[in-house]
């Protein structure tokens, strides 16, 4: 998954590419991420927006996977028009690569496909089973009962073998492999109880047992059907986070021109142009020019750097002004991204070596249901039976331990629980996710963007009339530094209308300037300004009007509002909390103090990070990454779990477990309350169908489950386990974490 | 018990006609956008028919 995240975030023209296929004179179809959409409105909004535009056919959302479906008659140059017609009406959109969507389409509705056959099959043979059962009681005829028996066995068969196909499937493979899942019972079950059923048609017997064999297929498909649905709906909010992508770099070519090519397409040594506001495509080292760069998604350092002639620039980071020039010095897998994105790799599979709660049990109980079985089989033949009763017994031991509960436990709380956090505005996007959360005993926290709100905000403006705030935010508003736009929205806190200020230039690395009526205002360092050094400091940002005396702005990443609450909570319930930043031991230290955490780490690059972790799961912790950056993407792979807020970078959301919106940490506590109240469910559903094989496997073993007593005994428990788990749906406030 | 042989293939025809109507429904792309059809309902406005994008991306190409 990184791996491909990692080299589309590179080759982004070529995913652009993918997204239309030729259709010879055939309508074709863009697919667009559209990010923001959440409501009826919004969808009418896009769909206008893209339907007015020429060459548009037809344009279609899909408010559920966020996306919209553009047809137009001929294959467009580019998507550039459409995402141009979005931005317009204010939603962002990313061009989405479609194969894949498509095919992952086709595996849901197959499933869903085979749950309404087996619906219709298991509906109508219980009617028939019903009337032969009430039957026994009054005076059916003995042929009615066995016409009534071939009727069911005749839509048994067919809806069995279409129904139960992905079962046998998987049981197939898992017995090549010499192994065994929770199908090979399944499946031996189901396939037993209809080889025999039939057996009993043929010799007009009343032990028929179609009705239990595909009611309990009916119930395990509804349990697959869930955790499919789970499964997608995971993969693509993943594929919809893709978007880290600089699909054309400026080069400068050797007579000096500079055209625009493809990333995919520039080769160590080229000279690149990359202007404000881009992100940084390749790694290079600068030539000319001087200006800010961004590079907290390497570093989780806040502070834009500084870079002139010689500097090192890294693919992925943002310039926040210039332009500057630069010579590449690596492209695609050898970038520091791409390196990022290898570690990240290898500490996700360590990740995939995770066995989930449902096959931890499967491995106990399958050879246990094999050998009930047999048992009952030999049992009666020691007791003296023919082997036929022997063999009646044995299957209806084989029906009845058939992992119906079981299969349906864990997938009905998971569908339950993910539902409850993404109504708390919490995406839960890996599956196991949910119970690798439930383990955690160490909570490791990423400062930048996670403990705090990544974005510096102007910490004190009380001596600040709102005249001069206006005057510095129409010359910030122009400005991408993050500075400037902490002025800006300290404003417009204030209630202040920003306007932009005409004529305003920025000097890269120092500030930005304009000339009114000729008094000159300057807002940027200290040195701009022409404060003197003992009160400079990186940490403010200064006005000048003219010549009067510059007006401090004390700028600074503020902590999320909840952080030190949701701190105290954690560490209330046992959990060992530690700070892990890329940031310098003065900032990290300062935040430490100010949330209360005891052990803090700074200055830790992304392999220091994991190795961090591992140190810890060596010891026996389960560890919770919480990261936000780039930096922190393979962390988050290597951790036991992991959390980033929405405002992560989306390599470090993929990474993620699950993701939270909102600006408060509070959606961690929830995620954690949650993940243990599943594994609770889990855990008592697993008891319920434990305890119902308790009571039947008995019964079977002594030869006394009817058909009668097969379905009710089937069905119950489904119902038993799938009602259990609906109690998580409830909003009920669970305070132990 | 004569009124059974065309009751019992009376009610199978039923349920295999709601078993068409639900595998219909699943291919003509009615469960892809269980959100967004909601809102759609309360749309006033005429908005233009869906059928082409979702026919053509499962159904084989007949137009």
């Amino acid at each position: 998954m990184a791996e491909a995240l990692i080299a589309s975030a590179l080759s982004g023209a070529a995913t652009a590419d993918d997204a239309r296929t030729d259709g010879d004179g055939k309508p074709v179809t863009t697919t667009l991420v559209v990010e923001n959409m959440h409501c009826g409105a919004c969808m009418r909004k896009v769909e206008q927006a893209l339907s007015g535009l020429p060459g548009v056919v037809h344009a279609r959302v899909n408010l559920s996977s966020k996306r919209v479906a553009i047809m137009t008659p001929a294959r467009p140059e580019t998507a550039e028009p459409f995402l141009a017609a979005l931005q317009s009406v204010g939603f962002k959109a990313i061009v989405l690569a479609d194969a894949e969507q498509q095919a992952k389409r086709g595996i849901d509705q197959d499933y869903l496909k085979r749950l309404g056959v087996a619906g219709f099959a298991a509906a109508n043979i219980m009617l028939l089973s019903v009337a032969v059962w009430s039957g026994h009681a009054g005076d059916m005829p003995q042929s009615l009962q066995t016409a009534f028996h071939w009727l069911s066995a005749m839509i048994a068969l067919p809806a069995i073998a279409y129904a139960g196909k992905p079962f046998f499937a998987s049981a197939k493979q898992a017995l090549m492999a010499r192994q065994l899942n929770m199908d090979v019972p399944i499946s031996l079950g189901v396939t037993l109880a209809t080889a025999m059923s039939l057996f009993q048609t043929i010799r007009h017997s009343e032990q028929v047992y179609f009705d239990a064999a595909i009611s309990l297929l009916f119930f395990l498909l509804i349990g697959r059907a869930l955790d499919q649905q789970m499964r997608a709906k995971a993969a693509s909010a993943a594929e919809n986070l893709l978007g880290l992508r600089t699909p054309v770099t400026s080069v400068v070519r050797s007579d000096g021109t500079v055209a625009r090519v493809a990333t995919s397409g520039v080769t160590a040594g080229t000279r690149v142009v990359i202007a404000a506001g881009e992100r940084v495509p390749v790694d290079a080292c600068v030539l000319h020019g001087a200006g800010d760069v961004d590079e907290s998604l390497i570093t989780g350092e806040s502070r834009p750097r500084r870079i002139q002639t010689g500097d090192q620039l890294y693919a992925g980071t943002m310039m926040l002004s210039g332009p500057i020039e630069a010579r590449t010095t690596a492209v695609a897998d050898n970038t520091l991204l791409a390196e990022i994105g290898q570690l990240m790799a290898t500490a996700e599979q360590a990740r995939g070596r995770y066995v989930r709660l449902a096959d931890r049990a499967a491995r106990m109980y399958a050879p246990a249901v094999h050998i009930l079985g047999l048992t009952t089989f030999v049992g009666w033949l020691l007791a003296g039976h023919g082997w036929e009763p022997a063999l009646t017994a044995a299957i209806a031991v084989l029906i009845i331990t058939c992992p119906c509960a079981l299969a349906l436990a864990v997938p009905a709380v998971q569908v339950a629980a993910t539902g409850r956090l993404f109504r708390n505005g919490i995406v839960l996007k890996a599956a196991d996710g949910l119970e690798r959360l439930a383990e955690i005993d160490t909570v490791i926290l990423d400062k930048t963007g996670t403990l705090t709100l990544g974005q510096p905000q102007v910490t004190d403006d009380a001596h600040v009339d709102t005249a001069t705030l206006a005057r510095a935010a129409s010359l910030a508003v122009q400005s991408r530094h993050p500075y400037a736009k902490a002025i800006v929205s300290a404003a417009r806190n204030r209630g202040i209308v920003v306007e932009a200020l005409p004529g305003v230039e920025e000097v890269a690395g120092e500030g930005l300037k304009a000339t009114i009526d000729g008094t000159e205002f300057k807002l940027g360092s200290a040195r701009f300004c022409g404060v003197d050094g003992e009160r400079a400091s990186e940490q403010v940002l200064w006005l000048r009007i003219g010549t009067a005396a510059p007006i401090a702005f004390p700028v600074a990443d503020a902590l999320r509002s909840d952080a030190k609450d949701v701190v105290a909570r954690l560490s209330a319930s046992g959990y060992r909390l530690e700070i892990l930043s890329g940031d310098t031991s003065e900032a990290v230290g300062e935040a430490a103090a100010a949330v209360c955490i005891a052990e803090w780490r700074a200055g830790r690059k992304p392999d220091e990070k994991i190795a961090r972790i591992m140190q810890l799961a060596s010891q026996g912790h389960k560890v919770l990454m919480l990261g936000d950056g780039l930096n922190d993407a393979p962390a988050l792979a290597a951790g036991h779990a992991a959390m980033s807020p929405s405002s992560a970078t989306d390599i470090s959301q993929t990474a993620a477990d699950a993701v939270f919106q909102g600006e408060k940490l509070a959606p961690v506590i929830e995620t954690i309350v949650v993940a243990k109240a599943a594994r609770r469910r889990s855990l008592e559903n697993f008891a319920i169908a434990i305890g119902y094989n308790m009571v039947f496997v008995p019964l079977a073993m002594a030869g006394l489950v009817t058909p009668l007593i097969a379905a009710i005994a089937m069905s119950a428990s489904s119902i038993a386990v799938t009602a259990n788990a609906l109690r998580l749906v409830r909003n009920q406030p669970e305070t132990a974490i | 018990m004569t009124a059974l042989a065309w009751l019992v293939p009376v009610a199978l025809a039923l349920g295999a006609a709601g078993l068409a109507a639900f595998l219909w429904s699943l291919k003509s792309g009615q469960f892809d956008d269980l959100e967004g059809a909601g809102w759609r309902a309360l749309d006033d406005e005429q908005t233009p028919k869906p059928a082409p994008v979702t026919a053509s991306e499962t159904k084989p190409q007949n137009t």
